[in-house]
Formats: structure tokens, sequence, C-alpha cells
């Protein structure tokens, strides 16, 4: 459960394809730094679409951008030499607006991050920041890098 | 069921791209199969082992079941929106093993569905994720 390649993207990129992940990868993400930390992006592609007319963006895709977007902001802090494991312990995940055949941007706010628990929200959307396509709250277990839990 | 599923599914391109595939319906259940592939990988494994599939993919597996079994309890085609998913990890799919996701609905009633449901790799007593869910039906609303 390493992110390690994603931890070193991370650290040493501003802006880039969020490659060394293949699921991250068939979904097409992208990532950014910015002041809020870590934002996501999923331009629209074909291979995303979940109910063909009129076309609506998969659920499981957007859920699947915003459990990165908790990782990445997990690991945001982290220094390439000690990445913790983290597994994912549970998600809830809410959709609030249909997804539309655009780009989606998630970008996840760790509420409270203990010494073997953390608490993250995320929230996606489209064109318009202030209407969010869907809100997630994610626990994840963080090992450490010497494999203490 | 099954051929109509099967279509449904190949029309469906997220669907496709995943691998997942028609397992068995039932009138307020359903099953489907999510094949271990190298691009549903989150987790690489060492020295060209097998990697741990992606929970987000197990997300997507879950997500679209349980619309599958509201579905088949609805006995006819409607247009849905899940309202909320919820799912717990209990433990990493097995590198290399295909992940089963069934769903049963709890309750149906005419608008919203509550379903129940979980996912394992080979042994239904040992499952790798526990859902809980609510579907509801949208006839162009939401959108």
């Amino acid at each position: 459960m390493n992110f390690a390649p994603l931890a070193a993207l991370l650290s040493t990129r501003h802006s880039g394809v969020l490659t060394g992940i293949p699921y991250a990868e068939t979904l097409g993400l992208e990532f950014e730094i910015d002041e809020g930390g870590v934002l996501l992006r999923m331009p629209y592609r074909k291979t995303l679409i979940g109910a063909p007319s009129p076309p609506r963006l998969h659920g499981g895709t957007v859920a699947g951008l915003m459990e990165i977007a908790c990782m990445a902001a997990l690991l945001r802090d982290e220094t390439v030499t000690s990445v913790p494991a983290l597994k994912p312990i549970d998600v809830t995940v809410d959709y609030l607006r249909a997804g539309q055949p655009e780009t989606t941007y998630g970008r996840a706010t760790v509420m409270r991050r203990g010494r073997r628990v953390a608490n993250v929200r995320v929230e996606a959307w489209q064109s318009d920041p202030g209407a969010p396509i869907a809100a997630a709250r994610m626990n994840v277990m963080i090992v450490g890098a010497d494999g203490a839990a | 069921m099954k051929p109509v599923i099967d279509q449904f599914m190949k029309a469906i391109p997220h669907i496709r791209e995943l691998g997942i595939r028609y397992s068995g319906v039932g009138r307020d259940w359903a099953e489907l199969e999510l094949p271990w592939a190298e691009r549903l990988v989150a987790y690489p494994g060492d020295d060209g082992e097998k990697g741990i599939i992606a929970s987000g993919a197990i997300f997507t597996l879950m997500d679209s079941v349980g619309g599958f079994s509201v579905q088949a309890a609805r006995r006819r085609p409607t247009r849905i929106a899940t309202v909320d998913l919820r799912l717990d990890y209990l433990r990493p799919a097995r590198p290399g093993e295909t992940v089963v996701g069934y769903s049963k609905v709890a309750k149906l009633t005419k608008s919203v569905a509550f379903v129940r449901g979980y996912a394992h790799d080979g042994d239904r007593d040992d499952p790798l994720a526990l859902m809980s869910g609510c579907f509801m039906a949208t006839a162009g609303a939401k959108s």
C-alpha cells in the first residue's frame, strides 16, 4: 500500500499527469499544486461515461478521483524518504449533481490527521466550484514508513 | 435478463473500460465481476508481482452493481441516480483475483431504493468490502 511514486511526484513537480499509479492513468488524472494544496483534474474522455444518453460520467470515476485526492492530500507534506503506507478504511460519497461530460476537479481537506487514522473531506466539481457534483468523507489508516502502525 | 444486462453493460464505456462483467441477477439482487487487470492497480507490486487494485475501482464495481440491483427490483428500466454510497474496506483485494460485487435491495419505495451489498474475491464468507447505499429514480431530475 505504498504511494511512494505519488509522493515523489507531488514533492518534485508543481503540475502534470499523475503517473506511477495505473488506475490514475486509466482515469487520466492530472495534478496541480497551488496555495490550497493539491488540485486534481480529470479531463473528460469517453471511457469515463456511465450513462450513454444523455452522456453522464460514471459515479465511480468521480469516487475514484476523490479517493486519490484524499491520498494526495495526505502525502503532500511527506518527504520522499519517509512515505507512510495509506490504507483506506471507509469512504462515503454523496452524489449532488450528475457528472457532465467535461473536466472534473477534486480537492481534499484533511480534517484531522491522527497518529494512526486520518479523516479527510473531499469535494468534486466541474465548471462551477460553487456547485459541487459530489462530496465525500474518507477515513484512512496511516502506517509509518518504518512499518509501525 | 442476462442478455439484456450484457447488452446494456457493453453500451456503458466506463464499465467496459474497467472490464466489469455480468455475473448474476435475481428479483431483488444483482452480481457483477471485476477481473484483475494491470490498469486497475493503485498499489504496484514489487519486482513484477501483480499489484493491488484501487479501492476506487471496487467503488465503481459496487456503484454499478448497486444500480443494477435496483433496476432488477424495479422490474422495468428506469433512470436512476446514486444518492449516496458507503464502502467499508475490510481488507485489500488479493492481487490477481477476480473481485465479485453483490448487491441486494433492502427496501424499494416509489422513488428511493436502499441497498446493501458486499465484495469478495472467491469466498463469500470472507468479504473484502461492505456496501450500504441509496439510489433514486430520477426521470430527468438532478441533471
